[in-house]
């Protein structure tokens, strides 16, 4: 399983990570042995073998009732944010 | 002098010592250890000495529970509130929690006494402790090695006798590979048992927090304060939890082990091999009954593992972008800018390939051949576990392929390290609870021993083991350097 450098740039770019160009090639690299280890699952027989996304079966994903159980943390989960302004959090002008 | 947390609780209880004694004791061990070890990234002195305090009154007023006052440190994956929390990445080197993980929560209540928070791999994805941003820990056995990860920190903390517990978390292998790796008890229990709750995400479907201790009974005190149903944790079991420590005595007359003939393949170290089948021969001589057995996809829980870890992976850690919390860029110059260069200055390397890794298997195209596959093979795995616990009780073998290998060896080659969890894995992948304990040395370096139950059969797990330490002491053994105790 080889990636092309192109291949690498498209997935960091889906990632939203900025690679330099000089560290493209060794995660084409790593990312192609990666994936060379990874094909050893196409040995595995699966046929009609359902997959699996929880480990314990036969859980159902629990729901709560919709009403609010805590008060307003705004300030305090606003004291990590890198910039914020009357309560707002502030990025790049988006829409010129 | 105390060698267990259970000594050191027998000891405060009868008042050899007060809780800001023992905190100002083992204050000063970390202190003095942190520049040969690195094993923590916060050391939090003062709220210590606060909290002890308070256990002292709880003691005089006969309100201690057995954690009451003990030190103790919190791997840096666990929200402390008012306390940085960084994960091991320059992500979050400047984030102080505003809230408690459950597991926090729970240990102070029952009045532990946090003394910092523990070294780690980048948000926990590595096996040697060195993709941390605040540098890798040393292995107190040896301190040109590594000692193992995720949880190195927590792992050679205890090690190193700096506290008698120290928290951790096990996605693939992060507390019984270092716990291994550094000659301590680690105890990682079944998936769902702990809340999940203020533990910053990896892998979500894989992802638990246990203990790393000196032995299974500390082990069973401290899970037993630890686990339980919490309501903000919508993958936490409502099961019950039994008394472990209630059950550690029972004979072992009759239980069944197997061993699992995969994990005794090419690529064990031979004195590793013949260490793990002594183990074995000690619990026989307590009447367990050995049976081999045989899990033939379990060869493939590496390369499921590295679908289903990173898909998870990619898709929690795309909340760290710069605009809530965590590292943002000087000068972004659109948003996108701001997101990819915040993400690409904040995570180190190995986060990047997983990130990366996990993109691509889930991307379009792909996601049949590589996720919807692993899902399949995941399924395949745990049923054979499941039929193999219609057999037998336990099943035994090597922790780690390898003991303590150097600093610096095996980060060239990413393929290497995953390896290094060949035989932990599979545990993660099945939701099922683990330990590995200390079973003798390789020349100067511990090996660990790995015994995985079934689904919530932690307290069989936990009587086994601690079986096993009643008839050895290999658990008790500490590093030449660090040989002083806990009080």
């Amino acid at each position: 399983m080889s990636l092309t450098s192109n291949q690498i740039e498209t997935v960091a770019g889906l990632a939203r990570l900025a690679l330099k160009p000089e560290e493209i090639p060794a995660y084409t690299e790593s990312l192609s042995r990666i994936l060379g280890m990874i094909s050893q699952l196409e040995q595995a027989d699966t046929s009609g073998v359902e997959p699996m996304a929880h480990p314990l079966t036969g859980q159902v994903q629990r729901l709560r009732a919709d009403t609010i159980t805590s008060g307003n943390s705004r300030e305090a989960y606003q004291r990590n944010a890198p910039q914020v302004e009357a309560g707002l959090y502030l990025v790049p002008r988006v829409i010129e | 002098m105390a060698r267990t947390l259970a000594e050191l609780a027998a000891g405060l209880a009868a008042r050899k010592y007060s809780a800001v004694e023992l905190t100002r004791d083992a204050l000063a061990r970390t202190e003095r250890a942190q520049p040969q070890l690195n094993a923590l990234i916060s050391i939090t002195a003062e709220w210590a000495l606060a909290a002890a305090a308070v256990a002292d009154q709880r003691l005089a007023g006969g309100q201690a529970g057995p954690l009451t006052g003990i030190p103790m440190i919190h791997k840096d994956i666990f929200c402390t509130e008012g306390v940085l929390t960084t994960c091991g990445s320059r992500m979050l080197s400047n984030f102080v929690s505003p809230y408690d993980a459950t597991v926090v929560t729970k240990l102070k209540q029952a009045g532990m006494v946090m003394l910092g928070k523990a070294n780690m791999d980048e948000f926990a994805m590595g096996s040697s402790n060195e993709t941390s941003f605040y540098g890798p820990v040393k292995n107190p056995w040896d301190p040109t090695r590594v000692p193992g990860g995720s949880s190195g920190g927590s792992a050679a903390a205890v090690a190193a006798r700096l506290a008698p517990l120290a928290t951790a978390t096990d996605t693939g292998g992060s507390i019984r590979q270092p716990a291994a790796l550094c000659g301590v008890t680690g105890f990682k229990p079944t998936y769902g048992r702990v809340s999940r709750y203020g533990m910053i995400a990896f892998a979500s479907s894989l992802d638990q927090a246990g203990v790393i201790t000196v032995s299974a009974e500390d082990a069973a005190l401290t899970l037993q304060a630890m686990a339980g149903f919490d309501p903000r944790d919508s993958t936490s079991v409502d099961v019950p939890v039994p008394d472990y420590r209630a059950t550690l005595n029972a004979p072992l007359a009759g239980m069944k082990i197997g061993i699992v003939k995969e994990f005794f393949g090419a690529g064990l170290q031979p004195e590793i091999e013949k260490l793990v089948r002594e183990a074995l021969a000690a619990l026989t001589r307590m009447g367990v009954v050995v049976k081999e057995v045989s899990l033939p996809s379990l060869p493939l829980s590496v390369p499921t593992y590295y679908v289903v870890a990173p898909a998870e992976c990619s898709s929690n850690l795309a909340r760290f972008d710069g605009v809530r919390f965590g590292h943002r860029c000087e000068n972004p110059k659109d948003l996108r800018d701001l997101y990819t260069r915040s993400r690409a200055e904040g995570f180190g390397d190995e986060v990047k390939r997983r990130i990366m890794t996990g993109t691509y298997v889930l991307s379009a195209g792909y996601y049949d051949a590589y996720h919807l596959k692993a899902q399949k093979v995941r399924a395949l795995i745990t049923d054979e576990f499941r039929s193999a616990f219609q057999d037998v009780d336990l099943l035994l073998s090597p922790t780690s392929p390898t003991t303590a290998f150097g600093l610096g060896d095996q980060t060239s080659d990413p393929i290497t390290m995953y390896l290094n969890d060949i035989y932990t894995i599979g545990a993660n992948l099945a939701g099922l609870p683990a330990l590995s304990m200390p079973c003798g040395f390789a020349g100067e370096l511990p090996v660990g021993v790995q015994l995985i139950g079934p689904h919530f059969g932690e307290a069989r797990l936990l009587n086994a083991a601690h079986q096993y330490q009643q008839a050895t002491d290999w658990h008790l053994k500490t590093p030449a350097s660090f040989a002083e105790g806990f009080a």
